[in-house]
């Protein structure tokens, strides 16, 4: 389950409850009226996305999946690429907070945001698990992955299987900012919404540049968004 | 030409003798049959580590042998090269290329086609030739190296006819790790292949995952890609 906040101008969306928060019809309806109201919110300016407890979440409910696949693995993955669609679509800048750790979609989660910051607390991790487990990943999951990482860093994420903490995250250039703790994480992190937030931004803009920089991902995950050029500037 | 053996369950195959290792059509070949081996028999290993004798890892296209016959011969190297790429990059597990010597143009490309490569730092040189010779390099070969090289590094590496020594190369991400020498840098990668072993990793997912993470390549260098189904839930 999720639970959304609003100081000021920033949206702060949690992953709550006990457990990995994996990813299931609830929570994925749960995350996505949550983002609808971010987005429909006249003076949001920015959302950060964090968790409660050691994950932040362990990826797909593989025990939801389990109990029916011959569909809900293929449900699964369509709700898991609405998700990202979502997300990439927000038109405010997005900052994941990860205190916790993140595997494999929820890993892609995060890079589907704008920026990153992760606890050292807890060896929390960015794992891939995907290679161990004998999966393959997606195209429009992997599309997302490729779109944030360097060719290095894309091999050991992926074809690695490397179980990241967040030193070894940043110097690799996953996340921006590593810290100390999870108060510190997402202390740092709503900081620089705020920091974001006062530019003022046109969010039709922002939403458009985001798409246009990363134009793989939006075929991908087929993402429509009428594009409106200069939308601010009168000249 | 070139020998394959097997060490501890890893695949090590060695391009002979003290020459410069330029790719003709046979070189290739017999590269390529060595590459269809390893492939066949992925289950029983953990890795392939692609290394050389003497003091090139390969100094290029063999371009004696095409200035023999230029327009067919060039065709036939070209299109035998672009085989070879495709062939590293459909191994159903993890290569490396072991450089102990000079990796000039298409071995220096050859060296990227692999998923790790580490570097001999006392001797020996990456070297991206083409633009002193006076070499285009066809959209199918690029794509190899845009998919490995971090494209901070792109123009410097294409445009820039540098020479990069190992502590260079691994400053700019094109190489893993620089080791000592020839011995220390063979004796690294079959540590690192050794740990390979121990995740037990399907090679047609390892596959599956390797053509997904630069699917550009696999295009141009007609890989037709793998889908895999998950193996268990």
């Amino acid at each position: 389950m999720c639970s959304l906040e609003k100081r000021g101008n920033v949206y702060i969306l949690t992953f709550v409850g006990d457990g990995e928060h994996r990813f299931n019809p609830t929570t994925f309806d749960a995350i996505s009226d949550a983002l609808k109201e971010v987005e429909e919110s006249a003076d949001a300016a920015a959302l950060v996305t964090t968790n409660a407890g050691k994950y932040f979440s362990c990826g797909l409910d593989m025990k939801w999946v389990g109990e029916s696949p011959h569909d809900r693995f293929d449900i699964g993955m369509e709700k898991l690429e609405n998700m990202f669609a979502a997300f990439m679509k927000l038109s405010i800048p997005t900052v994941a907070a990860i205190c916790g750790h993140a595997e494999a979609s929820a890993f892609t989660l995060a890079l589907a945001h704008d920026y990153r910051f992760m606890s050292t607390q807890g060896s929390s991790h960015l794992y891939m698990c995907e290679l161990d487990h004998g999966f393959n990943i997606p195209k429009s999951m992997l599309t997302l992955i490729r779109s944030k990482l360097h060719p290095a860093t894309l091999r050991d994420v992926v074809l690695g299987g490397t179980k990241l903490n967040a030193q070894m995250a940043f110097q690799k250039g996953i996340v921006d900012a590593a810290f100390d703790d999870s108060v510190g994480t997402l202390q740092a992190a709503v900081k620089e919404a705020e920091k974001l937030a006062v530019r003022g931004w046109n969010r039709e803009i922002y939403r458009s540049f985001r798409l246009a920089a990363f134009p793989d991902v939006v075929e991908e995950l087929d993402i429509h968004v009428p594009y409106r050029m200069l939308a601010s500037y009168n000249f | 030409m070139c020998s394959l053996e097997k060490q501890k369950n890893i695949f090590i195959l060695r391009r002979t003798g003290h020459g410069e290792h330029r790719f003709n059509p046979e070189f290739m070949d017999s590269i390529i049959s060595a590459i269809a081996y390893v492939n066949q028999n992925a289950h029983q290993a953990s890795a392939i580590i692609v290394t050389n004798d003497g003091k090139y890892f390969s100094n290029g296209l063999d371009l004696e042998w095409m200035s023999h016959d230029k327009e067919i011969r060039t065709q036939a190297v070209g299109d035998k090269f672009v085989e070879l790429l495709a062939a590293v990059m459909s191994l159903k597990l993890p290569s490396i290329a072991a450089v102990c010597g000079h990796a000039c143009a298409a071995g220096f490309i050859f060296a990227l086609a692999h998923d790790y490569r580490f570097m001999r730092n006392d001797r020996g040189f990456l070297y991206m030739s083409e633009v002193d010779v006076g070499m285009t390099i066809p959209p199918s070969v690029m794509s190899v190296i845009s998919s490995k090289v971090d494209s901070r590094h792109l123009t410097e590496v294409m445009l820039g006819g540098l020479k990069y020594g190992a502590q260079e190369a691994l400053r700019k991400g094109l190489v893993d790790s620089s080791h000592e020498s020839p011995d220390e840098t063979l004796g690294a990668a079959i540590n690192v292949a050794v740990e390979f072993g121990k995740r037990k990793c399907k090679g047609e997912v390892y596959l599956g995952l390797r053509l997904g993470a630069f699917p550009e390549a696999a295009e141009k260098l007609g890989i037709r890609s793998v889908s895999v189904l998950p193996s268990r839930l």
